[in-house]
């Protein structure tokens, strides 16, 4: 069985594929334009303290995405466990 | 006939653009350089042709000011035009969005693969003829940096066509999946070093020790080669060659009256000083070329070197839970450190912000906290012989009142302060030619917009001494002046000249032999009551008139209040 989390739930270098955008119709383009959308593979590079952005890596591109909007982005982990 | 160059932010539209037209524009790595559009001509096949260099966007449904631009270029594009749509080879999925939105507006295209080396060195090969015959327009790879391709590009100029490429809107990523698969094979390859240095300079923990080591260095830097060069060229060349000159003009001009004294000015033990004589020749020249320039040189060296390998978003990226507690976000930092350079650019660089709050802040915390270099080079020429305890206080207060007021106008601005998403660019080599292409085009604008503000301000200095418009100003405001401020009258000379000139202004407190409190506070206020013309008149074209108001009174109340604050406490 698969797990969903958040983008900012997951931890650093873990992989995964984008599920769902939960968020307005502005928000999902803005993330499309810089290859986010469901069903994209998606390394997780870093994050920071004090709800700071988090990096993700997206075919060869690196994204800086608020802790928000990352707080709406479901990912399916690679790996079933934790 | 006209050619609009479009593409996602950072994807060498600009560099093309130089490659194509030899005009100058500003070219770095990282998204949001250009903020307006250029033009340039080039000729082809015997026909004048005009080209423009249109800010980056992700889509035709803008999301910033830069964005808007682009698009209502394309809206108000006559039947005459071509668009030369630029993509970035490296992430052909994501460009193709774009691609496919100017393909569905039917206008005559061209496609360029540009990064086409970087995309090799990652293992991504295209197949450009094949995506040609799936798009139904000519695909060029090139590298602009190099010139790779371009004339190539040219030469199918010719061959532009509208697309009749067809899909439907809610298959787009899906039809954009199968283009990929048709044309892009990925060959194996392992992370480069670049790429960990990459993930290692964004993370709280190393990264935040690298910025502090770069900005550090940066610091000692400048200073260094700033503090090098008044040293050994820019005195040595006035004081040994310049000086005895403007002694024989001098004499010349019988050492006294007014034409004298507007070009010599006054001498100081029958000698010329630089700083304090004010003669269009003696401290006119001196300021920009003397005790400037070597500050701005050294500055842009550092900065160009930053934006070019793409440190910068990586900056914007570790202080953006910072710049969120003044209702800004991380690429804040852009218009900061521009501003830092000189405040024209830092004002018009406010357009990467998405929201009217954003840029509002952004435009107005710089217009009062950063000083230009131009402003910085002459406090630390003036205060900085008292070294720390007087250079540490002021610049330490123009930092806690960004702070602060950032506090204040991110709690009473009204409107959205939205996060930041951004494509974060590898690190680059920056590129020899283009870095001293750029290196040269910002010293000359400086010298182009600097010397005749400086010298319109030590004319007005003149002028208004003699006419005695000064002392008058500085009767009438001595409540402020010498009751807030704890400054002597004369200080308002500085004050007047201030809104032409920075510089200027900071020069024409050395005369007055001020106390080291006297030094914080009149630098301080300088800084921050108002911005120079040059940057007031591009504030109002971003803010509007109506919210460069409420900033002009924001400005003139913190400065009175701060200034005032600090003759209390000091």
């Amino acid at each position: 069985m698969k797990q969903q989390i958040r983008l900012t739930e997951m931890k650093k270098q873990e992989k995964g594929v984008v599920v769902a955008i939960v968020g307005g119709g502005g928000m999902t383009r803005r993330l499309e334009a810089l290859g986010i959308r469901p069903g994209k593979r998606i390394q997780k590079s870093s994050e920071s303290f004090m709800r700071g952005p988090v990096t993700v890596r997206v075919e060869n591109a690196q994204v800086a995405i608020g802790f928000g909007m990352a707080s709406r982005i479901l990912v399916e982990l690679d790996r079933g466990e934790t | 006939m006209r050619i609009l160059l479009m593409g996602n932010p950072n994807v060498g539209k600009s560099v093309v653009f130089s490659r194509m037209t030899g005009a100058r524009v500003i070219t770095s790595n990282y998204p949001g350089t250009t903020v307006e559009y250029t033009r340039g001509y080039m000729r082809i096949a015997g026909q004048r042709v005009e080209i423009a260099d249109v800010p980056g966007t992700y889509s035709l449904e803008p999301t910033c000011k830069a964005e808007e631009i682009a698009c209502r270029m394309l809206e108000e594009a006559s039947d005459n035009v071509i668009v030369i749509n630029i993509v970035d080879a490296t992430n052909l999925e994501r460009s193709l969005n774009l691609t496919l939105q100017l393909l569905k507006r039917r206008v005559p295209m061209v496609l360029v693969l540009n990064l086409w080396d970087e995309a090799g060195h990652i293992g991504v090969h295209i197949d450009a003829e094949k995506l040609e015959q799936i798009l139904g327009v000519p695909c060029v790879p090139t590298v602009a940096v190099t010139g790779e391709g371009i004339k190539k590009l040219v030469e199918r100029l010719s061959e532009a066509r509208e697309s009749d490429y067809e899909y439907g809107e809610d298959e787009k990523w899906h039809e954009i999946g199968e283009i990929v698969g048709k044309v892009q094979r990925i060959t194996h390859r392992h992370h480069t070093p670049g790429e960990m240095l990459a993930d290692a300079s964004v993370k709280p923990f190393p990264g935040a020790l690298i910025a502090i080591g770069i900005l550090l260095l940066a610091f000692e830097v400048i200073r260094t080669i700033g503090e090098g060069l008044i040293g050994r060229v820019g005195e040595p060349v006035f004081e040994g060659l310049w000086a005895p000159v403007m002694l024989r003009l001098s004499s010349l001009l019988g050492g006294t009256g007014f034409v004298h004294d507007l070009l010599v000015g006054r001498l100081v033990d029958g000698e010329i000083d630089f700083g304090q004589s004010f003669g269009l020749l003696t401290t006119g020249l001196f300021v920009p070329f003397a005790a400037v320039l070597p500050y701005v040189f050294a500055f842009y060296l550092v900065l160009s070197f930053l934006e070019d390998s793409g440190y910068l978003p990586r900056l914007a990226i570790l202080l953006d839970s910072i710049m969120h507690r003044v209702g800004l976000h991380g690429m804040a930092v852009v218009p900061m450190l521009l501003g830092l350079g000189c405040n024209v650019p830092g004002a018009l660089s406010t357009r990467i912000m998405e929201s009217r709050k954003e840029r509002f802040i952004a435009g107005t915390l710089m217009a009062i906290c950063v000083p230009c270099m131009a402003q910085v080079s002459m406090i630390v020429g003036l205060a900085g012989k008292h070294g720390a305890r007087s250079l540490l206080p002021i610049f330490g207060t123009l930092f806690v009142v960004w702070i602060l007021l950032g506090r204040l106008l991110e709690r009473f601005i009204r409107g959205e302060s939205p996060e930041i998403l951004m494509d974060v660019p590898p690190y680059r080599i920056p590129h020899l030619g283009g870095f001293l292409k750029k290196m040269w085009m910002r010293i000359f604008w400086f010298l182009r917009e600097a010397i005749p503000w400086v010298l319109l301000g030590v004319l007005l200095v003149n002028v208004l001494y003699s006419l005695g418009v000064i002392q008058f100003i500085g009767e009438v405001a001595a409540v402020v002046i010498t009751g807030i401020l704890g400054l002597p009258k004369e200080a308002v000379g500085g004050l007047v000249v201030g809104f032409l000139r920075k510089d200027v202004a900071v020069g024409m407190l050395a005369p007055l032999h001020l106390s080291v409190k006297q030094l914080i506070v009149a630098c301080v206020v300088l800084t921050m009551y108002f911005p120079c013309v040059a940057t007031f008149a591009v504030m109002i074209k971003e803010l509007g008139i109506l919210d460069m108001l409420k900033a002009a009174a924001i400005m003139v109340i913190s400065a009175l209040v701060v200034g005032g604050f600090l003759n209390l406490i000091l």
